[in-house]
């Protein structure tokens, strides 16, 4: 899983300059502005990969704090000169930000973009990275934990799992990498270069308004409910047995007297029928 | 005149519904139907005498149940299996069209919330739900709700293909145009695969008004409420396109559906070919699953445990009976303590609730706290020495054995036994000599 070593020649032959989609984050239990911590994963993921050469997108508010925080996290690289780099394409909330972003892509001849998979403002559908990835017809992959190789046509990667399983992907370029959030942790934001940093903002941006946002109404998040078990009885005899049943079932095997051996069978065999155990490394004994 | 006497015990047993042996000593039904069908109540039967002397009436239908054997009999199959209600859908007059996950390739509670939430889409409608499932075989597509079934194996192949299972899921979209589409909203199964086929049509043009709502958790009056970013519900109309949370609806219990199969017409078939055969490469080729070493995997993830309490003697053993089996490492509070696990392994409402799909807990008792950690295993076994303690109740197999002897035989009948690795026989030998007591004392 570990990041190819002279990655940054091989990368900038291949693809020239990674960019990373950004977007402001919200800390979980505080609230307070920050990086958002898929994007921040993505940023780390774009600095192994290509060092200096990764170049930040961000579509939105210009006055927005956290983008220096993106930009203190250039420190550490080969050349300890460089210094981040920001296009900032200036829209309001309310605006769609896939049309001027995908433009911009395409005038910029991007070949690979990371991204987080979700938002930690605004709507935070997800759908970003596929709306970007259809109007530009590029391949598009989520869940990525990693990035292996970085080769002239195709990107392998892994993609994350449930139960920390991993697959390996080819991914053809030009595409778009949205980032799990247990890839590798992002490495902390630095004051001086985070200062450095040059953000430039884009002109000719004409975004447009968002016009399915407006119908909707937005609340502060309730709790969801707590899904209750229900007892489906008709009269008092079932419904007082419901009351009364222990939660723990008994209804297991419990099997004694066994010699360790015995044991162990019975144990292999449970497990093979449950299907985590493969029968391919079967003993010549059976 | 003779003293009316009364079994205390007999009283005491037959006024307790609960009691194992009421059913012996119950008095006869009140009413009943007689041979020619006639109901006949006993007056006298109905009810009877408390302890302080009141007529007590149970008309819980305890009582009845201890009629003749035939219908007790009759009452507990029908407890066993209760009855759902069949509904048939003949001529659908819409379809609303689920995709369910299938992890592991079986449905999921997530997926039977999603079948309960489509036939809440399609109440009081003669509107089919329709099962899009990518594999042949599936069990309980009745139960869980689907009226339709439409498996398209035939036309993807096996393995992770995003761009395949799109195309045929666009097929279907021009065959039956169904009115929703529900998606499990998880990453990369079926919220991936619902953006897919949200963007696809958003872009497309058809349909330029439409939005897929993600994190979608209610939907009630033709609104639906969805989690969004930032602490923040979004409540908007019901688009066509849905990704659903866990727990987004009840699933069904009462009703059993038919889960007819259903089939693509050739020309919708041979659309999706010809759609499949342009693009010449496919953007993203699976390369198959990577070995992930367990103890790496983060032990509320991990889907295989292998756990030591204080019944493990032999650590060593222990260990390499963990790397045998590719099991996750864990430990009881116990365990941590001594010194023998590091914290990081606790399982426990004091360390980490995990979520194995199996688990064995092996020389470990069963605190409370030990079995609040793993509620949500699925299966759980149990080694230990013990018979009467909270694990083995808890266990879906328990084996009353010596832990450090079962996990010795186990490595041998796997053809790994532990003195056969030369780079551990050698510390090893030194301790060979000394019984686990001694060894205990050693280590300590």
């Amino acid at each position: 899983m570990s990041q190819p070593e002279n990655a940054t020649a091989e990368t900038v032959d291949a693809i020239g300059t990674v960019h990373a989609l950004i977007s402001s984050g919200r800390h979980p239990v505080s609230g307070r502005p920050g990086r958002a911590r898929e994007d921040a994963r993505a940023v780390e993921m774009g600095l192994t990969l290509a060092g200096a050469g990764l170049h930040l997108v961000h579509a939105g508010n210009a006055e927005e704090p956290a983008l220096r925080d993106y930009l203190g996290m250039y420190h550490g690289l080969d050349d300890s000169a460089a210094r981040g780099e920001l296009s900032l394409l200036p829209m309001a909330a309310e605006d769609d930000a896939v049309p001027p972003l995908a433009h911009w892509l395409e005038t910029q001849g991007a070949r690979m973009v990371l991204t987080g998979q979700r938002a930690e403002c605004g709507e935070g559908s997800g759908m970003l990275p596929y709306l970007l990835a259809e109007r530009l017809g590029w391949s598009l992959t989520t869940g990525v934990a990693a990035i292996e190789a970085v080769a002239a046509t195709h990107v392998t990667v892994l993609q994350a799992l449930p139960q920390g399983q991993r697959r390996r992907l080819d991914v053809r370029l030009p595409c778009l990498i949205a980032v799990d959030a247990c890839a590798p942790a992002p490495r902390q934001s630095a004051f001086g270069p985070a200062r450095r940093g040059k953000i430039e903002i884009v002109e000719d941006v004409t975004p447009e308004r968002d016009a399915a946002r407006a119908e909707w109404q937005w609340q502060p998040a309730r709790p969801r409910p707590k899904r209750l078990k229900v007892v489906k009885a008709t009269n008092a005899r079932e419904r007082f047995r419901a009351a009364a049943a222990k939660s723990s079932a008994a209804n297991g095997q419990v099997l004694s007297d066994l010699t360790p051996e015995q044991a162990a069978d019975k144990l292999i065999a449970y497990l093979r029928a449950e299907k985590i155990l493969v029968d391919d490394d079967e003993p010549a004994s059976d | 005149m003779s003293i009316r006497r009364i079994d205390p015990h007999a009283e005491r047993i037959r006024r307790n519904r609960l009691h194992p042996r009421h059913h012996e000593l119950v008095r006869p039904a009140w009413r009943w139907t007689s041979a020619e069908g006639v109901t006949r109540i006993d007056p006298h039967a109905l009810g009877a005498i408390g302890p302080n002397g009141i007529k007590r009436i149970d008309r819980s239908g305890g009582a009845v149940d201890a009629g003749p054997a035939v219908a007790r009999e009759a009452a507990r199959q029908d407890e066993a299996v209760p009855s759902r209600r069949p509904v048939t859908i003949d001529e659908p007059a819409g379809y609303v069209m689920v995709v369910p996950e299938c992890l592991e390739g079986r449905l999921s509670d997530h997926d039977r919330d999603l079948f309960g939430l489509a036939h809440q889409l399609a109440e009081d409608r003669q509107v089919a739900v329709v099962a899009v499932t990518f594999q042949p075989a599936l069990e309980g597509l009745e139960e869980a709700g689907a009226d339709r079934w439409l498996d398209l194996s035939a036309l993807v192949a096996d393995g992770y293909a995003p761009e395949a299972r799109l195309a045929a899921l666009l097929a279907v979209e021009t065959a039956f145009s169904p009115r929703h589409w529900l998606f499990a909203d998880t990453f990369p199964g079926g919220g991936d695969l619902g953006r897919r086929l949200a963007a696809k049509l958003a872009l497309s043009g058809e349909r330029e008004d439409e939005r897929v709502a993600a994190g979608v958790w209610q939907v009630a009056d033709g609104q639906c409420l969805s989690r969004a970013a930032d602490r923040q519900d979004i409540q908007r109309r019901l688009p066509r396109i849905l990704l659903a949370l866990a727990e987004c609806a009840e699933p069904l219990s009462e009703t059993r559906h038919e889960a007819r199969p259903l089939t693509l017409e050739a020309r919708f078939q041979s659309s999706f070919q010809s759609s499949m055969a342009e693009p010449g490469e496919a953007g993203i080729v699976d390369r198959g699953r990577v070995a992930v070493d367990p103890q790496r995997i983060p032990l509320a993830q991990a889907p295989f445990i292998l756990s030591a309490g204080r019944g493990i003697g032999d650590w060593e053993g222990y260990h390499h009976a963990a790397r045998v089996l590719g099991a996750s490492e864990g430990a009881s509070r116990v365990a941590v303590d001594d010194g023998h696990m590091p914290r990081a392994r606790q399982v426990g409402a004091t360390g980490t609730f995990v979520s194995a799909g199996c688990y064995v807990a092996v020389g470990i008792s069963g605190a409370v706290q030990h079995l609040q950690g793993i509620t949500k295993c699925q299966r759980v076994v149990a080694i230990n020495s013990d018979p009467g303690c909270d694990m083995v109740k808890r266990a879906d197999l328990a084996i009353i054995a010596d832990g450090d002897a079962v996990l010795a035989a186990v490595c041998e009948r796997l053809g790994q036994p532990r003195a056969a690795e030369p780079s551990e026989a050698v510390p090893e030998a030194g301790s060979g000599a000394l019984s686990k007591e001694e060894r205990q004392h050693v280590a300590a």
